[in-house]
């Protein structure tokens, strides 16, 4: 028996799907996401605009229900910036509901009033100081920032006394988020009439260098990577450093073609250890097709950079 | 100290002479931070070290000012010694109050300091008063730095749900980004402006010509394209020409500036405590002529005269000889 085969399973978890799909759709896809994807935790809720949780609010019980009854932990993520009433209101309602909640601001736990939290990737958590106060104020798991290296992330993973640490493992990283929204600026339109133009675009829109490269993705207030984040190969060391759980968040691929469920088995066979990183790695590139793969931030370099296996960090 | 008598005016000191530049042009407060990451300004050949900063203290509460130290950057994991110093650094040097950002050294500062004040830097960006009270009751901050995403209606909003002081940026240069959670400087080049405070490093800057254009690089990303004559600008990310749907344009903000003398009435009754003037990477001369500025229209003010219109010079120093009002009016989002 290897170190590896020694630590309790990993858990895959689906981050909440941070772009404005048509209800059907986002709710065709969570049913299969709870009928077929080998996924223990499914975050849901929304976290870049407010203006679009009405639309799949009608279709959000049935989707718990389904993925409950799947036998998968369900999580709502809440909004990253608050501002308006509106939004007050909406997390305060939230945190009066029992779902459990992913706070990505501390309006969220102070709302929560001590209840059991995830902390998420949105809270600025780097260092031992903030995860000790985070934990300590109820954060049960804590969902780490995109930006972090892999030695800042064994360090806080060794420390958690919660044994629930989380790492985003696949998809395009949140950068930034903003009160304006540059989805309706790039369509001409403004964010109070902007006929949700950010559905036209349901993997983000491409927002590239004057010379043609790729560079960053649009998604309303929300700024994404191009590149796709892809651990495969670093998955054993995060293992071993103590990361818990390994988070996907929902893409749909340049073409809307990107199955999702087929994503997670690549990833569980490389935890599990019966799939070789590199093989998953180059199915998961006929998946991703000419969209580039980035891993920078946990390797310490630029986040937009790719360091391949082996590579030196 | 001296009570301001309108508004208090928050300069920037990026150096002991624009400290001292500062107090005499009329701030009733400045803040500046230690030489390391431990601030959101750590550009080289700025910042105090320890005897600067007791210098520069003696200097300001001699002449009836306040001294605000910014801890205001994260910490990495593994180096929060560093930020606990400082915060110790700041107390045992007398200082007005420290601007915080981060939970763990705000737990730090209020458990071992308690009697030192705290500000809520905008690096935490607590935008509505949840959040807000979630600082004020956890750590007992006495004011909030608000983040630049509101209208003047919704600080008055925000003020009347609150009681902590409130800081308002009033002029300087303006990210479009939630401060303190924006991570596309890191994205391209690796140094963060959230732990290592350094957003678009002078380093990682390039500029090369291409025909008779000049391409502006950050890394090795491409941030804009100046055909000739055209005014230039700095490769920040968030100003940055982008190409979307086909077209390039500065799809996150213009070069703009941002310039509120001709709202500070509007500010003043709204209930907000304080401006503040960003800029501690500017030099003495930008440091001069804006605080006298300011200090001219908030003392008209203060004495119930019209405020005069914005002045050329205020206007010459704005990035990009352009100005806005960013989020304060609705229409900027």
């Amino acid at each position: 028996m290897n170190a590896m085969t020694a630590l309790p399973p990993a858990r895959l978890t689906l981050g909440p799907l941070l772009f404005h799909w048509p209800a059907a759709e986002r709710r065709d896809f969570y049913f299969r996401i709870a009928d077929e994807a080998d996924i223990e935790c499914v975050y849901l809720g929304e976290v870049v605009c407010a203006k679009r949780i009405p639309f799949f609010a009608p279709h959000l019980p049935a989707v718990l229900e389904r993925l409950r009854n799947a036998g998968k932990e369900t999580i709502i993520s809440t909004l990253a910036l608050i501002t308006s009433e509106h939004e007050l209101a909406e997390i305060t309602e939230l945190a009066a509901g029992g779902l459990t909640v992913e706070a990505n601001d501390v309006t969220a736990i102070e709302a929560l009033a001590g209840r059991p939290f995830v902390s998420g990737p949105l809270i600025n958590l780097f260092n031992e100081g903030t995860l000790d106060y985070l934990v300590h104020q109820g954060a049960f798991r804590v969902a780490l920032p995109v930006e972090l290296s892999a030695a800042a992330i064994a360090t806080l993973a060794a420390r958690n006394p919660t044994g629930e640490t989380e790492v985003q493992v696949f998809g395009r990283q949140s950068l930034a988020i903003s009160m304006r929204c540059y989805h309706a600026r790039a369509y001409g339109l403004h964010k109070d009439a902007c006929q949700f133009i950010c559905e036209r675009d349901p993997d983000g829109l491409p927002a590239d260098q004057i010379d043609g490269r790729g560079l960053l993705s649009v998604n309303g207030t929300q700024t994404l990577s191009h590149g796709y984040l892809v651990l495969l190969s670093e998955l054993p060391a995060l293992r071993q450093a103590g990361v818990s759980h390994l988070r996907l968040s929902p893409q749909r691929g340049a073409d809307g073609g990107m199955d999702m469920v087929r994503i997670a088995a690549l990833f569980r066979a490389v935890a599990s250890e019966s799939l070789e990183p590199a093989a998953a790695e180059a199915e998961l590139r006929t998946l991703i097709g000419s969209t580039p793969l980035i891993n920078g931030y946990l390797h310490g370099r630029a986040g937009m950079a790719w360091v391949p296996a082996g590579g030196n960090t | 100290m001296n009570p301001p008598r309108y508004l208090e005016l928050v300069c920037p000191a990026g150096t002991p002479a624009a400290l001292s530049t500062a107090v005499d042009a009329g701030a009733d407060t400045v803040y500046c931070g230690f030489r390391d990451a431990t601030n959101a300004r750590n550009y080289p050949g700025l910042n105090f070290d320890p005897i600067e900063m007791r210098e520069g203290i003696a200097y300001a509460h001699a002449r009836g000012r306040r001294v605000l130290i910014a801890v205001n950057t994260f910490p990495r994991a593994g180096e929060t010694a560093l930020w606990h110093d400082a915060v110790d650094r700041a107390a045992a040097l007398g200082a007005d109050a420290v601007i915080l950002a981060d939970l763990g050294v705000l737990d730090y500062a209020a458990r071992r300091h308690p009697g030192l004040r705290r500000h809520l830097s905008v690096q935490a960006a607590a935008a509505n008063p949840l959040a807000i009270n979630f600082y004020h009751r956890r750590f007992g901050i006495s004011r909030v730095v608000l983040p630049r995403v509101l209208a003047v209606s919704e600080v008055a909003a925000l003020v009347g749900a609150i009681s902590v002081e409130t800081e308002v940026f009033a002029f300087g240069s303006l990210g479009t980004m939630v401060e303190g959670r924006c991570y596309l400087s890191s994205y391209i080049t690796g140094r963060s402006p959230s732990c290592d405070g350094v957003c678009a490093p002078a380093e990682h800057v390039s500029y090369r010509e291409e025909g008779d254009d000049l391409l502006a690089s950050l890394g090795d990303a491409v941030m804009n394209r100046f055909a000739p004559g055209e005014p230039r600008s700095y490769p920040t990310p968030c100003k940055g020409r982008f190409v979307t749907l086909g077209t390039p344009s500065y799809l996150f903000e213009e070069p703009v500036g941002l310039n509120a003398t001709a709202i500070l009435p509007e500010l003043k009754a709204a209930g907000v405590t304080a401006l503040k003037i960003e800029g501690r990477q500017r030099g003495r001369a930008y440091v001069a002529e804006v605080v006298r500025t300011f200090r001219t229209i908030l003392d008209q003010l203060a004495d119930g005269r019209p405020a005069p219109p914005v002045s050329a010079s205020l206007l010459a120093l704005t990035e990009g000889g352009q100005q806005t009002f960013g989020a304060y009016r609705p229409g900027w989002r």
